[in-house]
């Protein structure tokens, strides 16, 4: 068992230096600098703003059910489009994975009392719920922004300009909040793990959580200018992007994907960090290839901010640009193959628990690879020409998105939901829910290949007969979709209030964040922990010193 | 405390976090923050840069560049950084007056600056929205003047504190030194900044 190296237990240390032992409910409503607290904060608000995102989709599928457009006015549509990607990407994924998970998890991981900056930290969440009223607001003060969640010009400087001033005003928020965020994790894991240590012990969610900050301090400010001279074009009269005075709508899409496309980087790097913790613990097996996957979240972290124009093949890329940056998309695939290799061999011959959580992992190995595979085809240039803004571009990010992401934060949930809560979440109401999310996954995104292969255009509300059948398919599939959150968030309430007890270690895993209790106590540990071995080392003698994957720790790091 | 074990050092949770493991990381995490803040410095050049290199006359006839005024204040800025840097140089030694005196005239010094780009704001003859090049000249030049302007309210806010016994001395003078790196930061974007709008201009 993974348990500090703890000699001398010190009695009522927390009541001793003006700490409480636990928090109060509503100290989860304030501006409260615990790490944990601002985790809880972060899943929490995210999983609301699903619901949101998730209701303007059901409409959206209800639209489309019929190829008229009887159900919603053009004008909401258009906004409930907008919205639900802004709010899925900004207000969903990217706080759950990474303001969620990365806060409770890494000083926990790295046996550190708190982040680096804990006031920065609240600062950073507290940015999030403001930007979601704006968005919110932004449907009471003209209809919502209209333009879809690229919000290029010149659609985005003349339609609705006071709610596509807020939706700028609210993607700015965000990606404060993104910078301030990642400013906190690369310092706290740089400087603040336990003594003992070393960078190659570290979590892979660690690794992942570096790689994902990085993308995220050098592409998220490129946003922010990309929405400060939209905001200068829309309201103080500019013509950045306006053609007849001279701008160039080409350089809004340049800055935006360079933002955009690193942004899917963020919404699965901490996702591949979260399997690579899940699979090792449920298949009872050292991970395989501790430092190939590592080193291929960084690579993914580098060629990632050199592929952006691959969203720009139509937008009358030069040629040679469309030789370079597709051949450096296609080069995203390899990294990201290592490292479904890497948990494929891990899972060979390993004793596997059916857990939801595992069930999650697996379901998104196969989901990935398949949403994968189509991204390779979109990153060929001439394919991409073909389909381009076509349902097969959605069919594809749907698949990662949902497949990938959306299934990584199910699977962290259900893994760390004892650790958060101190409860189990009850497995066979988890199962209902594994099994109602992958069926209506692929029966919703999967239909949408054909539509774009056989020419249906995305972002409309009316589209020709002949594809009919297929999105109604789509449609059903949307609905289970939507019904299967109802037993998840069922499970989560119910289980966080009458669950059962979890115990510090549920899943006998070896990473430092359960050698504390469940939830930890305020500053995680009474004493810190000393790193006896590595996170991944099953199958071991207990008593031997071993590295991640299971090999003896050098002398020097004892 | 009630431990039962009174004899034994017990190192208690708070100060392993003030003192051993929770070490000042605040001049870390400001270098990491503004390495993020210059890329949105180096969107808008590359915005600029673009449009520059797709019209034949950059900048347009109406908008003749001044840079008399702005070469004056760039001599001023960038020497700034170095009298800041005396101010350091000086809480480092413990030397209080110092610091108070080299920061009092790097703040003077940054007041002019804005003083000067706001006279040259005025006195262009002509405003943001004239044209494409006068919409990127005033929009960068802007930002970094607010920038220039959070700067200054930072070694303000220095000097502000100084004021207190033994708030700055030669052990913890990390807010000086944070104002100093921001003000450095200023600085090397007001280069960049100088160099692509005003003096491209002179080719």
């Amino acid at each position: 068992m993974a348990q500090a190296d703890i000699s001398i237990k010190p009695t009522e240390l927390q009541g001793g230096h003006g700490h409480p032992d636990k928090w109060k409910w509503y100290d989860y409503f304030t501006f409260n600098v615990d790490h944990k607290v601002i985790g809880i904060q972060y899943l929490v608000t995210s999983f609301l703003f699903y619901l949101v995102g998730g209701f303007m989709a059901v409409l959206m599928r209800t639209e489309l059910a019929t190829p008229n457009s009887d159900f919603l006015s053009p004008e909401l549509y258009n906004a409930f489009l907008t919205n639900h990607g802004t709010i899925m990407i900004f207000l969903w994924i990217v706080p759950a994975a990474i303001g969620g998970f990365g806060n409770f998890l890494i000083p926990l991981m790295i046996g550190a009392r708190d982040m680096a900056f804990p006031k920065l930290n609240a600062i950073a969440f507290w940015l999030n719920p403001p930007a979601g009223a704006v968005l919110a607001a932004s449907f009471f003060l003209g209809g919502g922004a209209q333009s879809g969640w690229t919000s290029y010009p010149p659609l985005s400087e003349i339609t609705a300009n006071l709610p596509q001033t807020l939706w700028c005003v609210a993607l700015i928020m965000v990606g404060t909040s993104s910078i301030l965020g990642s400013v906190n994790f690369l310092v706290t894991i740089w400087k603040m793990r336990v003594p003992s240590m070393a960078w190659d012990q570290m979590p892979l969610f660690c690794w992942a959580m570096v790689a994902t900050s990085v993308l995220a301090l050098f592409a998220t400010p490129v946003l922010a200018a990309a929405m400060v001279l939209l905001l200068f074009d829309i309201n103080f009269g500019t013509s950045f992007f306006k053609p007849d005075a001279g701008g160039n709508v080409v350089v809004y899409q340049h800055l935006f994907w360079f933002y955009s496309h690193p942004a899917v980087y963020l919404m699965i790097l901490p996702i591949f960090g979260i399997m690579s913790e899940v699979i090792p613990v449920h298949a009872r097996k050292p991970i395989f290839g501790y430092k190939a996957i590592a080193y291929s979240s960084l690579t993914i972290c580098l060629v990632g901010l050199f592929v952006w124009v691959h969203h720009m093949f139509t937008s009358g890329t030069a040629p040679w640009m469309r030789i370079f940056f597709t051949i450096s998309t296609l080069i995203v695939a390899v990294p990201t193959g290592i490292k479904i290799f890497s948990w494929v061999a891990t899972l060979w011959g390993g004793k596997i628990r059916y857990t939801t959580a595992m069930l999650f992992a697996v379901g998104l190995l196969s989901m990935f690879v398949f949403g994968g595979l189509s991204g390779v085809t979109l990153g060929a240039a001439p394919f991409d020409i073909h389909v381009h803004d076509t349902y097969y571009v959605v069919g594809h990010f749907h698949y990662v998105l949902y497949g990938g992401s959306v299934f990584g934060i199910y699977s962290g949930i259900y893994h760390w939901f004892p650790k958060i809560t101190g409860r189990m979440l009850n497995e066979p109401l988890g199962k209902v829910h594994f099994v109602l999310t992958f069926i209506g996954t692929i029966l919703t995104f999967t239909p949408m290949h054909n539509l774009g292969m056989q020419g249906m255009p995305r972002r409309v509300a009316m589209y020709d007969p002949q594809f009919a059948h297929l999105n109604q398919l789509v449609t059903v599939g949307a609905y289970i979709l939507a019904v299967s959150v109802i037993p998840f968030y069922f499970n989560v309430i119910w289980s966080w209030m009458k669950g059962k007890e979890a115990g510090p270690n549920p899943w006998n895993a070896m990473t430092m964040e359960w050698t504390t209790d469940s939830p930890p106590i305020i500053e995680n540990w009474e004493v810190l922990p000393v790193l006896t071995h590595g996170p991944y080392a099953y199958g071991m003698e207990r008593s031997d010193e071993v590295g991640p994957a299971g090999e003896p720790l050098p002398a020097s790091r004892s | 405390m009630q431990g039962s074990i009174d004899s034994t050092p017990v190192v208690t949770g708070h100060e392993v976090a003030a003192h051993e493991e929770h070490q000042d990381l605040r001049v870390l995490g400001l270098i990491t923050f503004l390495a993020s803040e210059f890329l949105m410095f180096a969107g808008f050049f590359a915005v600029f840069l673009v449009f520059r290199g797709s019209h034949v006359q950059w900048p347009p006839e109406e908008t003749e560049v001044e840079l008399l005024l702005p070469a004056v204040n760039t001599l001023i800025l960038v020497s700034s950084s170095w009298v800041i840097n005396l101010g350091t140089k000086a809480i480092k030694k413990n030397d209080l007056a110092g610091m108070r005196k080299w920061f009092g005239i790097t703040a003077a010094m940054g007041a002019i600056f804005l003083a000067g780009q706001v006279y040259e704001y005025m006195n262009l003859g002509y405003g943001l929205k004239t044209n494409l090049f006068s919409n990127c000249f005033y929009l960068t030049t802007g930002f970094h003047g607010a920038h220039v302007f959070i700067g200054l309210v930072l070694i303000l806010g220095v000097l502000w504190r100084s004021r207190r016994a033994n708030h700055y001395t030669d052990i913890t003078h990390t807010g000086p030194e944070m104002a100093e790196i921001y003000w450095h930061f200023v600085d090397v974007v007001w280069i960049v900044l100088f160099s692509l709008i005003y003096l491209l201009t002179l080719i």
